[in-house]
């Protein structure tokens, strides 16, 4: 498989990446020498082959519902580029 | 004082011939003088590297000396530090102070080890010649026009240099085990779940794995013994004792079997690699082993299968870099949208950009089947292939990279060809198992690696089979030329 222009531009608004125009070229081909090289795998039989999301096939751990940590949010907001009475400002959203 | 082991440091500050702080400032000195050239650390923590060995020389003296107590050590700028900028190699988080310590940090803090401070590294850890730093490249100590390996390869090469005694790494696809063969020292990186992932910034989650870089087995032990165990802060953290790792360093290897795979000698590999490698296995020879030929049949599959799960995860993790909460923030964003594509273009550099495209691809609807699942499958082919394997054989041996150091800027134009240089280090990394990269040898005065292979949770017997190699070779005391002896040549910057 390979991707082209469009696809590229499809998928920089999925990862949500701005992409110069100029580069675009670039991105396409070197994108298609990677998706060459895995291409290799299309070619084995993995029909009945579980996937495997774990190398210890592990699951999980799940904890009791309670309240583990503290409240630090002034001193994590402290490091946000911008941030105001406990809310981490945006651009604006709504009209 | 910098070639002494950590149990000659130790004992040197136990008999009180050296405090914490002649150690530390020792050290220091030798980052200040010699850093400059091989661009190992990004950040040096001299002020909290004194304030600790102070710390540690009361520690000492009221009796309470554990083995890493008063020892200077670096971490790869991966792990959170408190305070301590944490800027994984990239731009995108050269303005963060994490509020938080990495759980691997909090355990050395609490053995009273001193941080010298944090190592350079590829950005986000993607990367194999340590040239996608946003710091810039880190020169190879034996060469420095060659690439140290990567992406832990500020700590590897500050370790072959000589300016830490330790240091810590991270391994996804081979990036502790690749730059300890490129640097000539010894990198184990531990099975999946041994070391606790909290507050290392994370790549791909069902791959990264933390461990120590250092110049003996003897040193690697002493630091696992306080970097692995259960952490409840870790989902993936695997609830299981962790042995004394130096008690069992001197174990004979009589009867010991090892796997030889037939797919990593031969093609692709540099004769001058192949032959250290064999001369290191008759070594294993005449201390008792015997030797097998395994197959794992799969192995060529493993650079396409992780091109699609590291790259997938990634782009999942790194969705957090959103320019909201820490780090980069492009300048006046014009709208949301506007916010997290520009301050995305700006703080990340090219080879990041490029996994979280083909993440991005390969998780889309539509392919995801094709790719994500259908590596999946292939990940259990290859992990199948060790578990066979291992019902023969105690460990699997082999070179831990095809060709010794290559030039800086030698492939970074060519990222299909950088990843085929992790041929024999990722199949580990997608089965989960622990892998070691030992020193065997030079090829024309560059280290050649020799890469051990054990089953789950067997740290202590590849640390054991490391260690009696070390005790009958010196290729692990050899030391790199200081950088005043060596000439740098002209245009070959990457």
């Amino acid at each position: 498989m390979s991707v082209e222009r469009s696809d590229i531009e499809k998928i920089a608004t999925l990862a949500r990446i701005r992409i110069d125009e100029k580069e675009v070229p670039e991105v396409v081909n070197r994108l298609n020498d990677i998706l060459g090289m895995v291409d290799k795998m299309q070619s084995i039989d993995t029909s009945g082959v579980e996937p495997m999301a774990n190398p210890l096939d592990a699951s999980q751990r799940l904890r009791a519902d309670t309240v583990s940590e503290n409240n630090q949010r002034d001193r994590f907001q402290d490091i946000a580029p911008n941030a105001e009475n406990g809310l981490y400002l945006v651009p604006k959203v709504i009209e | 004082m910098h070639n002494k082991s950590l149990t000659e440091l130790s004992n040197g500050l136990a008999t009180n011939e050296f405090s914490s702080v002649e150690l530390t400032q020792h050290y220091l000195d030798r980052i200040h003088r010699l850093d400059k050239v091989y661009n190992s650390f990004i950040t040096v923590t001299a002020e909290l590297a004194i304030t600790q060995a102070k710390a540690a020389d009361k520690r000492i003296s009221d009796g309470q000396q554990s083995p890493l107590c008063g020892i200077p050590l670096a971490h790869k700028d991966i792990f959170c530090t408190e305070g301590v900028k944490t800027s994984c190699g990239s731009k995108m988080l050269d303005n963060f102070v994490p509020p938080y310590n990495a759980t691997v940090i909090e355990n050395f803090n609490a053995a009273g080890a001193v941080t010298l401070g944090k190592t350079n590294m590829d950005e986000f850890a993607m990367g194999s010649s340590n040239e996608s730093s946003f710091y810039g490249a880190v020169k190879n100590p034996w060469d420095i026009n060659c690439v140290p390996g990567g992406s832990s390869g500020g700590s590897a090469a500050a370790v072959a240099a000589q300016l830490t005694p330790a240091a810590t790494g991270t391994d996804t696809g081979g990036s502790i085990r690749q730059p300890a063969a490129l640097c000539g020292i010894t990198g184990l990186k531990p099975t999946y779940g041994r070391v606790s992932r909290y507050g290392m910034i994370a790549f791909a989650s069902s791959l990264d794995q933390g461990g120590p870089m250092t110049r003996s087995a003897e040193d690697a032990a002493l630091l696992l013994d306080v970097m692995a165990g259960f952490d409840e802060k870790d989902s993936t953290s695997m609830v299981k004792d962790v042995p004394d790792y130096k008690s069992t360093l001197n174990d004979k290897l009589d009867g010991l079997t090892i796997g030889l795979p037939k797919e990593f000698l031969g093609d692709g590999l540099a004769p001058e690699i192949e032959k250290a490698v064999e001369i290191a296995i008759k070594e294993y020879e005449a201390l008792g082993a015997t030797l097998k030929e395994i197959s794992l049949p799969n192995t060529e599959l493993a650079i396409p299968c992780y091109y699609i799960i590291a790259p997938s995860e990634a782009s999942a993790n790194l969705s957090r870099f959103d320019g909201v909460r820490y780090g980069h923030r492009c300048e006046n964003p014009k709208d949301l949208f506007d916010l997290y594509t520009r301050t995305r273009e700006e703080g990340f550099g090219d080879e990041v950009k490029r996994r979280i495209l083909v993440g991005s691809y390969a998780l889309s609807a539509g392919f995801y089947d094709a790719y994500y699942k259908k590596a999946q499958q292939i990940r259990r082919l290859i992990k199948n292939d060790f578990v066979e394997a291992f019902k023969n054989v105690d460990v699997i041996m082999g070179p831990t990279v095809p060709n010794p150091a290559f030039k800086l800027g030698e492939k970074s134009n060519d990222p299909v060809s950088m990843y085929l240089e992790d041929i024999y280090t990722i199949s580990t990394n997608l089965a989960g198992l622990p892998g070691m990269s030992i020193p065997a040898g030079f090829t024309a005065q560059k280290p050649a690696g020799l890469q051990l292979i054990g089953d789950y949770f067997s740290e202590g017997k590849l640390l054991n089979i490391a260690h009696r190699f070390q005790q009958a070779t010196d290729w692990h005391k050899q030391c790199p030329p200081e950088p005043s002896m060596q000439k740098p040549s002209t245009g070959q910057e990457g």
